[in-house]
């Protein structure tokens, strides 16, 4: 399992990277390999709201489906539309071309519930999942 | 005629397989019956072949088929269990399969007398008050129990909209409550896979329409707190359902009614032998406890000791769940079933599916990882653990068992075991029958090991080899040419 120093993680295995005020969501390397090869990505809308905790977007692999949990609130600001055409950009990218997508945060302080890169890696070793 | 061409591969013009008489019904034109905008310019392309070609080409077709009748199909959460002939002979008697769907109530008081026994038949073995036969398949039942779970809260004057899943649930259980305009609630199970008791207390509240469970999970284990968990949900307002996919583990020994469960759904395409997959027909009656009869769906079978009668009137129903009766032929099957197994047989058909489950497991528990300590009912689950270490995964495990002539199991299912191999066996399988699949799944974990290659290269012997299922799901091709 592969994890990136400095994103913060979700216990449903989302990371999420922040810069600006502008948070950057997707799965992680644990989630892509657990899920198995990803047939397909449903996107949600520019401009929708999510809340923290409530599914924004599903994932489906050969193996399941499975929704995709918001680990931070705000409005969506970019969708990856690469994923439409290429949702294997989630296996094979995971933390970058993988992105699912961008959110403009409306309270940072939800960070701060997330877990750290190591933090996380211990969550999932001890099976956490 | 191998059955590797199409229909419109093998056509050639002028061919024909029947020879119609000509018509002793005065001709009309087509254009006189069919306006010009809806009618064809050209003639369709339709394949014209000669009958023995053609019925060479279909008989080629269901050779590739492998079914239940042809070998050992061990279908984990599915019951593919063997379907005794009789079941067919007796659907096909000529007053069951030659009735009319809209014979009056009075021409058909034999069969209206065969739903109205059915009704009693599966009430007893499920400890339930009342049936209806109407829905179609498992997740119709379902849909129907949550439809009669709304609409009692809402005659209650309460709105409650969610339901409450294990992790470990059949797919089909959040789908039918977000069908049904519910909003579904997932708790995490317990290591073993029986419910966590904390968790569902903390789940639970006056917006709880619904626990939906099977017992045994669905990881074939018995949930031995299930008096407890059933006092939770009812404490809080909310009903208990019982989803039907395990009843093969416990007929005859104890009844979801007597659990606590207040709806259940039946699958008679698994537990009571009629024919199942290839995507029906299938049958998911539904049962309930007394305070839901009032919900349950029109038109209701009534019987008043001399005639049965078919009694529309019933304000508070939910409705029709279905066009007239359910799966009539279906149903006659399972009833076939039923009588010709009597009370005992259908206790020793749980004895027995239990006890093969068992055996596969203690069979197979050193070659394969066996996550759960306990004895399993009618299913057990072993992993890929071992293997993956090889390289060698669950569906490659799968796709070998095919080159050695049998039914994979199901795989990956439940989702919260890690490479997961469900086996159900089913009762009516030997010990012969059931050495054969263990000394082939011992081979596998073997090979795995030697030569890991040949396991993720299979299947080798089949018509078509390894599929790229991640291509086909991704860039599905859905025409047969350009």
């Amino acid at each position: 399992m592969n994890t990136v120093e400095g994103l913060k993680y979700t216990k449903n295995h989302e990371w999420v990277r922040v810069e600006n005020n502008i948070a950057t969501i997707g799965v992680t390397d644990f989630a892509q390999s657990q899920l198995g090869d990803v047939v397909f990505v449903e996107l949600p809308e520019e401009g929708q709201s999510i809340h923290a905790g409530d599914s924004f977007s599903v994932i489906e692999s050969v193996k399941a489906v499975s929704d995709v949990y918001a680990p931070v609130s705000g409005s969506i600001a970019k969708v990856n539309q690469e994923l439409a055409d290429q949702p294997d950009l989630v296996n094979q990218q995971p933390y970058d071309a993988g992105w699912i997508v961008t959110v403009e945060l409306t309270d940072s302080h939800e960070l701060d519930e997330l877990m750290e890169a190591k933090e996380y890696e211990r969550f999932v070793s001890e099976g956490g999942h | 005629m191998n059955g590797h061409l199409t229909v419109f591969e093998l056509s050639k013009p002028g061919r024909i397989a029947v020879d119609m008489p000509t018509s002793d019904v005065p001709e009309e034109s087509l254009e006189t019956l069919v306006k010009a905008e809806y009618l064809r310019s050209k003639p369709a392309q339709l394949p014209e072949m000669s009958q023995p070609d053609l019925v060479r080409h279909y008989t080629a077709l269901s050779n590739r088929n492998f079914g239940v009748d042809s070998g050992f199909y061990p279908l984990g959460s599915c019951t593919m269990k063997y379907n005794p002939k009789v079941n067919e002979d007796v659907s096909r008697y000529s007053g069951f399969a030659d009735l009319h769907p809209l014979s009056s109530p009075k021409e058909a008081q034999g069969a209206l007398e065969l739903l109205y026994t059915m009704e009693q038949y599966l009430a007893e073995i499920t400890g339930m008050d009342a049936v209806t036969m109407q829905p179609v398949a498992g997740a119709h039942g379902e849909l129907t129990g949550l439809k009669l779970i709304r609409a009692y809260h809402r005659a209650r004057g309460e709105n409650r909209t969610k339901v409450i899943v294990p992790d470990s649930a059949h797919g089909t259980n959040p789908a039918s409550a977000t069908v049904c305009g519910l909003e579904t609630v997932e708790i995490k199970s317990n290591p073993d896979g029986s419910i966590n008791l904390e968790a569902l207390k903390l789940a639970v509240g006056p917006d709880t329409a619904a626990l939906m469970l099977t017992n045994p999970s669905t990881l074939g284990l018995f949930e031995t707190h299930i008096q407890e968990i059933a006092q939770i949900v009812h404490d809080a307002g909310g009903l208990l359902y019982y989803d039907g996919a395990n009843m093969n583990a416990i007929m005859g020994v104890v009844r979801p009614g007597d659990m606590g469960f207040d709806v259940v759904h039946l699958n008679l395409h698994k537990t009571f032998s009629t024919p199942h997959g290839g995507g029906g027909p299938g049958s998911g009656p539904v049962g309930v406890k007394q305070n839901l009869i009032p919900f349950l769906p029109t038109p209701v079978i009534t019987y008043d000791g001399n005639q049965y009668y078919l009694d529309q009137d019933r304000p508070q129903s939910i409705g029709r769940m279905h066009s007239f009766y359910g799966n009539f032929g279906v149903i006659v099957r399972a009833y076939a079933y039923i009588r010709s197994m009597g009370a005992d047989g259908l206790r020793q058909v749980s004895e027995d599916a239990v006890l093969n489950a068992n055996y596969c497991l203690s069979q197979l528990k050193e070659h394969y990882h066996a996550p759960f300590e306990r004895n399993s009912k009618h299913e057990c689950i072993i992993t890929a653990q071992k293997q993956k270490a090889f390289g060698v995964r669950a569906l490659d495990i799968a796709k070998r068992l095919l080159d050695y002539g049998y039914h994979p199991p199901t795989i990956y299912f439940p989702m919260i075991v890690d490479e997961a191999i469900m086996i159900e066996p089913t009762e009516t399988e030997s010990k012969e029958t059931l050495d054969g699949f263990i000394e082939v799944m011992r081979k596998i974990a073997h090979e795995a090991e030697t030569d890991e290659a040949k396991v993720q290269q299979a299947p080798h012997s089949t018509v078509v080899g390894r599929m790229d299922e991640a291509q086909a799901a991704r860039k599905p091709v859905v025409r047969w040419k350009d």
